[in-house]
């Protein structure tokens, strides 16, 4: 009985450390999901956020572009990133729910670059071309100035929001090629053209290593540009996106406070070094 | 003279068995356990079936409009698009040519590794191989995936000169790593059990080693084996990570086995994170499981029917 009494007073006490720890603590979180292709800038963000305001914690969940918007509607989230814009669904949706118009702010700018392999003696296409790659209508490299290889295409999985983005802007909203390998996320892509002679895949330009940027022209007489900060800035490398983040509403307290150190100089040099571009 | 129930104790022999408190309490919680499990099956059995349904009785609908569940028949599988086509022929094509790649190359493989550890194998070497096949069983199928992704795929490009780095073939060999130690451990131990005097009458008889395991003891252990078969096939349909990272995921019909696929498990592991909820896609992905459990649930009935009563009967004359 004794021995009973003593682990009750054992665990009640253990009990109390733990709710007194927890209530201590006391922190405000903000809970952010969405677009893998924004994920390393969220948490570096988050980390640089939350070492000068050690009162908040930030959370950083990926998914996908989709995936964060479904959690906005379904208020599980605080922020969603999304690397395409909301569709008019999801406003009506969270109308519906939040009786709230959704808020958003564009937070970055990425350039989507086309990868090469680093022997594809090709260094430049025009949007034309690329979309004929992408469609299946050219199938061949020496189509496009290259050798005579069959040409092989890599791309995102259809959860992701460079995958609607790119149809919808570089494909003029038809279907990909049903040849187009999807593989699960724009390091994989990487890794797959980096290892394929005759690959070519689409994803965010701080992902390109071990793989040749190609020069994107707007049409066949233009000049072709690489994705640097300056031309896609100025829009002049003609596939450019923001990466935007939702809030339910017009953000307040410290969301509101968060979101406008993002687009602060501190946050957007952030941006940059993470090899996106700033919004400004 | 002893008769036989003097060696008995006579506490045993007590008519009346003591109330044991602690044995019903056990006894009892252990019933439960078995009756939840069977109850989370039947619960998500319902589920799946829940969430096709609207397919079935025609109220889904995706962007566009109505969605029947006629669309299955769609020329292709391009479910995110302006105009969505929810075709299955393709990754039903898919699903089947990475398990007919994976059973080709595991089956024969995980026999013959049966027959050799069970006869020809020197002791030592049984006890090494044994449980460093049956290890790989339970390596995580995301390793295998990865390893098939980035070795295996170039390795293979390299040997055999493939167009495609990514595709059935690649996947289903992959795959093979997951299915051999489930064969193998099966087989091994359906012939590990056969009696030791069909050995014995058969070396008797004058066979030799070999002789004896294809024609003797293979045989004898034909129902094991199969069964063996079966549920190595119903791993290689199910499997979904390996397939995911080592095939290229492009719906294709095609009868090459060279060229990527897109297999029904995978699509539902890579698209189910993303799809809107109640839309005729994700509609569309739990028919897919559906069809996926139909599949496995036929595997089990055939191997619990044939294997138990014809097989059984024919080959050991009994149950």
């Amino acid at each position: 009985m004794k021995h009973l009494t003593k682990t009750v007073l054992v665990a009640s006490l253990c009990l109390a450390g733990f709710v007194g720890m927890i209530a201590a603590s006391g922190k405000k979180v903000i809970t952010i999901k969405g677009s893998d292709t924004m994920v390393i800038l969220a948490q570096r963000w988050a980390e640089a956020y939350m070492a000068k305001h050690p009162d908040v914690s930030v959370q950083v969940t990926g998914g996908g572009s989709g995936v964060g918007l479904s959690a906005l509607i379904n208020g599980t989230t605080d922020i969603a990133d999304a690397s395409r814009p909301i569709k008019g669904s999801e406003i009506e949706k969270i109308k519906t729910r939040f009786n709230a118009l959704s808020f958003e702010t564009k937070a970055a700018k990425d350039g989507i670059t086309l990868y090469l392999n680093e022997t594809n003696p090709v260094s430049e296409l025009s949007l034309s071309q690329i979309k004929a790659i992408y469609l299946g209508e050219v199938t061949n490299w020496k189509d496009v100035g290259g050798a005579d290889a069959k040409i092989v295409l890599y791309g995102r999985e259809n959860s992701s929001g460079t995958y609607v983005y790119f149809r919808d802007n570089v494909l003029g909203g038809k279907d990909y090629s049903s040849t187009m390998q999807s593989l699960p996320g724009t390091a994989a892509v990487v890794n797959a053209v980096a290892k394929d002679k005759v690959g070519i895949g689409y994803g965010g330009a701080a992902y390109a290593k071990g793989v040749k940027k190609v020069k994107v022209k707007k049409d066949a007489n233009a000049t072709a540009y690489e994705p640097t900060p300056e031309t896609i800035k100025t829009g002049e490398y003609p596939i450019t996106r923001y990466l935007y983040m939702y809030t339910r509403a017009r953000p307040m307290g410290d969301v509101k406070d968060y979101i406008d150190w993002t687009l602060s100089d501190e946050g957007q040099a952030i941006v940059t070094q993470v090899g996106y571009f700033p919004v400004k | 003279m002893a008769t036989q129930t003097d060696l008995i104790p006579r506490r045993l022999l007590q008519t009346k068995p003591r109330l044991r408190p602690l044995e019903f309490v056990a006894e009892k919680m252990l019933a439960l356990v078995a009756f939840v499990s069977i109850f989370f099956i039947i619960l998500i059995l319902i589920f799946v079936f829940r969430e096709s349904l609207p397919l079935v009785i025609g109220t889904a609908s995706d962007d566009i409009g109505k969605v029947s569940i006629k669309r299955i028949f769609d020329a292709a599988w391009m479910p995110v698009s302006n105009h969505p086509q929810y075709g299955l022929l393709a990754l039903i094509i898919g699903s089947l040519k990475v398990t007919l790649v994976s059973m080709c190359f595991a089956f024969p493989v995980a026999i013959l590794a049966a027959l050799f550890t069970s006869t020809f194998a020197p002791k030592w070497a049984k006890e090494l191989m044994k449980p460093a096949i049956e290890i790989l069983a339970g390596f995580p199928s995301v390793v295998i995936g990865f390893f098939a992704l980035t070795v295996l795929a170039s390795v293979f490009q390299n040997v055999f000169h493939l167009h495609y780095r990514l595709n059935a073939f690649t996947g289903g060999i992959a795959l093979s790593l997951a299915v051999i130690p489930i064969i193998y451990t099966v087989a091994e131990d359906s012939i590990n059990v056969l009696p030791k005097s069909m050995k014995e009458a058969s070396f008797a008889l004058g066979a030799t080693k070999w002789e004896t395991s294809l024609f003797v003891l293979l045989p004898a252990a034909t129902p094991g084996v199969f069964a063996a078969f079966l549920l190595g096939l119903g791993r290689a349909f199910g499997e979904t990570m390996i397939v995911l990272m080592a095939t290229g995921n492009a719906a294709l019909i095609s009868p090459d086995i060279f060229e990527p696929v897109r297999t029904m498990s995978a699509t539902i592991g890579a698209e189910m994170a993303e799809v809107v909820f109640g839309d005729a896609h994700y509609n569309m992905l739990f028919f897919i499981g559906v069809c996926l459990f139909v599949f496995s649930f036929s595997l089990n009935a055939v191997a619990e029917l044939v294997v138990r009563q014809r097989l059984m009967k024919r080959f050991r004359g009994s149950v």
